[in-house]
């Protein structure tokens, strides 16, 4: 076990609802943005002279803009059927990681100055000012949720905690006071392209490295292209893929595929970034202009076709928003989905035959599959309901003889975050995401026990990089985390057929 | 902007720790920081900070572990030229405490 200060949550045989500690998690905070990071991005470089009211006067305009919104900040009952469904409630014990508390610092805010009850009889309906004490707890609270939305799944009417957050984070910067880690990624993408902030030949001196490696392991002459007009396909991948292990393994299983179709690709530096922490912060307007950058680079290399790589909130991004925020996307081919999944492209070469699978060659490991939320909850692939669960589940069978699921409370639409998602991967927040990811051990640790699970198989960079650092933490070694293209990558053969498509 | 003092000069650093100018860096700042991160600074130690600073001024970024495992097994030996090489020398995970040492912004991302 790891050496730190806080207590680490007792793994139990089942996920058990904590009894409740007031303030448990009051001192975990975000490091706040600067002006270096703010005032990139178009945001108040420090907290503004007149934060109360304007952060009223933004809630205004986002009830306006959002009537989803609206309607969330209304229809809550008070059930208390999403309670015990946040992993950080259920890490933290702390009631405002509740998901029905977390949206009352909303909620308290907008009946004061949007309802009549609240403006005549605050103290009756719960409703508070928008003032330091309040605008602390929104800092705190408002950075305590990964933005998962498994409480919408367990709400009857759909409130979705994760919009509400999203909002408060937007209302935040509007006024100054942004948090530096997601701030500071955003500003990368838009100087470098990334949020690694790898310039292009540093890109391009990993991407060669990693063509050699490939030769040397599998003789087979593996490309990474890199900027290259002309290409069928523009691979976007999250750029924790061009740095971090495991991340670079499915990196190589991307290319393997490419390869063994026969289908041309490229990797583009200006757009190196699948992920959009535009979305994260809730601004729209980031959101776009990354989103941009795609769609800008698509047409300038006269590409086909657009794949997406493992990465949980890019699918979320592409998926959903692209459309809406850098289409029309009329250039590509209508013969593919626009965009695609890597492991739709990757799964549908395999069923038409193009790639063969040696399964054997994982038979050191016994593999589970952790869904990530934003995939799960928010996104489709292939062409049939709840494809995004099953697609990536067909190619774990189809690359590997031992598959074993979790306890089914945990995955599927019912997933658990990893802990570290909606842009709080970042070290000052460790002890939040140690006890966020605590559900997630539970059910791991019960198939690593009872089934004799080795491997846990993930779609996304920040799923990747959390539990590479959590799991060990937690007493299960590191080398227990891996991509779906990393198993691709170890089963598939090479020059064995080449591809039919 | 947090800082800390040596030999009469003071340092600027994140609120991690880690130098905000790459110039400050020398031997002595390293080994104050490689203290901070109770690492004690050996002859392996070094051969990865020097590593590290040559690839950070060529590229401007850290370069990934594997690149870092390849150059120091070319080096070293190959024996040495693993990622549980690299976690034995610096536990806290080698692009993050030794790019620490080696006086380099603290890499961010989905990392
Ligand atoms: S969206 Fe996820 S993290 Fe946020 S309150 Fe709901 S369950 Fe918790
Ligand atoms: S489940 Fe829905 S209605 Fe019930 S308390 Fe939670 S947010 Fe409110």
């Amino acid at each position: 076990m790891a050496d730190v200060n806080y207590e680490i949550p007792e793994i139990q045989d089942e996920i058990e609802t904590p009894r409740l500690k007031e303030g448990a998690s009051a001192h975990l905070g975000p490091y706040p943005a600067q002006e270096k990071h703010m005032a990139p991005l178009g945001f108040p470089a420090a907290r503004v002279e007149d934060w109360q009211s304007k952060g009223v006067e933004k809630l205004g305009e986002l009830l306006k803009k959002y009537r989803s919104l609206q309607v969330y900040l209304d229809i809550c009952v008070k059930c208390g059927a999403c309670a015990d469904k946040c992993h950080y409630y259920l890490g933290t014990r702390d009631p405002h990681n509740m998901p029905v508390q977390r949206a009352e610092l909303m909620r308290g805010v907008y009946r004061r100055y949007f309802t009549p009850a609240g403006k005549l009889l605050p103290g009756v309906v719960r409703a508070h000012d928008f003032d330091e004490e309040t605008l602390k707890k929104w800092v705190t609270y408002f950075h305590q949720c990964s933005q998962c939305r498994r409480c919408s799944v367990f709400c009857p009417y759909g409130i979705d905690t994760a919009e509400i957050s999203m909002a408060a984070r937007e209302i935040m910067d509007s006024i100054g006071v942004g948090h530096k880690y997601t701030t500071e990624i955003v500003g990368k993408v838009h100087t470098i392209g990334n949020n690694l902030g790898i310039p292009q030949p540093a890109l391009k001196g990993t991407l060669e490295f990693l063509e050699e490696d490939m030769l040397d392991t599998s003789g087979h002459e593996i490309r990474l292209p890199l900027d290259q007009p002309g290409a069928e396909v523009l691979l976007v991948a999250p750029s924790a893929d061009f740095f971090s292990e495991p991340h670079i393994q499915s990196l190589m299983g991307y290319a393997k595929v490419f390869h063994q179709a026969g289908i041309s690709f490229t990797i583009s530096s200006y757009a190196s970034e699948a992920a959009n922490f535009g979305m994260f912060i809730g601004s729209f307007d980031q959101k776009r202009k990354i989103a941009a950058r795609i769609a800008k680079q698509a047409r300038e290399l006269g590409v086909k076709r657009l794949v997406v790589g493992e990465c949980g909130h890019a699918w979320r991004v592409a998926y959903s928003f692209w459309n809406t925020l850098a289409g029309p996307w009329d250039f590509l081919d209508p013969n593919y989905p626009v965009p695609q999944h890597i492991c739709e492209f990757t799964y549908d070469l395999y069923k038409k035959g193009a790639l063969v699978f040696d399964r054997d060659a994982n038979d050191d490991k016994v593999v589970t599959f952790h869904d990530s939320c934003n995939v799960a909850r928010a996104t489709r692939m292939g062409d049939r309901p709840g494809g995004q669960m099953m697609i990536p589940r067909e190619l774990i069978r189809a690359t590997c003889n031992r598959f074993v699921e979790m306890d089914p409370d945990t995955i599927g639409e019912k997933t658990f975050c990893c802990g570290g998602g909606g842009g709080l991967l970042t070290d000052e927040l460790m002890e939040l995401r140690v006890k966020g990811a605590m559900p997630r051990v539970t059910a791991l640790k019960r198939v690593m026990e009872d089934k004799e699970v080795n491997f846990l198989g993930l779609i996304c960079a920040i799923c990747k990089a959390q539990f590479s650092k959590i799991l060990p933490i937690y007493g299960i070694p590191m080398e227990t985390v891996g991509g779906v293209h990393q198993l691709v990558s170890n089963a598939i053969q090479l020059g064995a057929k080449r591809g039919i498509v | 902007m947090p800082s800390f003092e040596l030999n009469g000069r003071t340092y600027e650093t994140d609120e991690d720790g880690y130098l905000i100018n790459l110039a400050d860096w020398n031997q002595d700042v390293a080994k104050y920081l490689a203290e901070g991160e109770s690492v004690d600074m050996t002859e392996s130690h070094w051969e990865v900070v020097n590593f590290l600073r040559e690839y950070y001024e060529e590229y401007k970024i850290a370069p990934m572990i594997r690149i870092l495992t390849k150059a120091i097994g070319k080096k070293l030996g190959k024996e040495k030229g693993n990622t549980k090489y690299l976690y034995d020398l610096y536990p806290g995970g080698p692009a993050k405490q030794a790019c620490k040492i080696a006086g380099l912004p603290k890499p961010t991302g989905c990392v």
